[in-house]
């Protein structure tokens, strides 16, 4: 029998430069969830998250392993790295929604470190300076030639959300950053 | 680079995170089968293309991917103001900025 074991699509890559650190995140449950806003109280409750209903903002579970990202008037993505199922949670709130389990769609890649920013903008065109992108704002955008989700979890640390697939290139385009990041930072 | 302003994430961001998507305002007839082909054609294909100041479709699909208008100028390639999709039409002059 052949042994079908499911292998992280960056298993064993890692920069670690005295400015900044790229780490892939650890698997995690992710949904996309769209909802109007007649069933997002009922979603957040059974979520456990407050779902955010202002652009660019992000809300953590109490527990602080269950996130909720706001993508679009009506949409988030929905991210638990503490094992948790959160698209059970979502089957018993009996308001109209939408939710789709993209967890192995996506993969994350951790950038942290004082020249996080500056790796990050080698390739996104959004400001992702303090004032206009503070701790806990998130965004779908570009990293250069791909889409992705960039969630800033502290001053100096951001998620960087991509499809399983292009997470090759991802990860290749933030190491070459990440090469100049000392200069930038 | 560009900078759109996005009425949904209330923002200007940069155009990579945009495209277009043809000009706005354009309704399509609610008796659509029994038009005829001429109508339909006109309808389906033909499009203003002024100079000048145009109403677009846009949508910030690398963002919000939500679909809104703009008024825009096709000269100087200006945004003068966007606006939620469903909105009426606004008025706008050439080259007043909204």
């Amino acid at each position: 029998m052949a042994d079908a074991s499911r292998i992280h699509p960056l298993a064993g890559r890692k920069v670690a430069n005295p400015a900044v650190t790229l780490t892939p995140a650890e698997p995690a449950a992710r949904l996309s969830l769209r909802a109007r806003p007649d069933a997002v109280a009922a979603l957040s409750k059974a979520l456990g998250v407050k779902l955010p209903e202002m652009p660019k903002r992000s809300a953590t579970s109490k527990s602080g392993g269950r996130a909720a990202l706001w993508l679009g008037p009506d949409e988030w993505l929905v991210i638990d790295t503490a094992g948790g199922d959160p698209l059970a949670d979502c089957a018993k709130v009996k308001a109209l929604h939408s939710a789709v389990d993209i967890s192995h769609r996506n993969t994350a890649i951790l950038v942290e470190g004082k020249g996080a920013e500056a790796t990050l903008s080698a390739g996104c065109p959004q400001d992702l300076s303090l004032t206009v992108f503070p701790v806990g704002a998130c965004s779908r955008t570009i990293l250069g030639k791909i889409e992705v989700v960039i969630w800033r979890t502290g001053e100096t640390a951001f998620r960087v959300e991509c499809w399983r697939s292009f997470s090759a290139y991802a990860f290749d385009f933030l190491e070459e950053a990440a090469r100049d990041a000392p200069i930038a930072a | 680079m560009l900078l759109i302003h996005c009425p949904y994430c209330d923002e200007d961001r940069p155009e990579l995170e945009f495209r277009n998507a043809g000009e706005a305002h354009i309704a399509r007839p609610e008796n659509i089968a029994e038009i005829s082909d001429e109508e339909f054609a006109q309808f389906f294909f033909i499009r203003t293309n002024p100079k000048g100041l145009i109403y677009e479709r846009w949508r910030h699909i690398h963002g919000c991917a939500r679909f809104f208008n703009a008024v825009r100028d096709s000269v100087s390639d200006k945004f003068l103001m966007t606006y939620k999709a469903g909105e009426k039409r606004p008025t706008v002059k050439a080259g007043e900025k909204a």
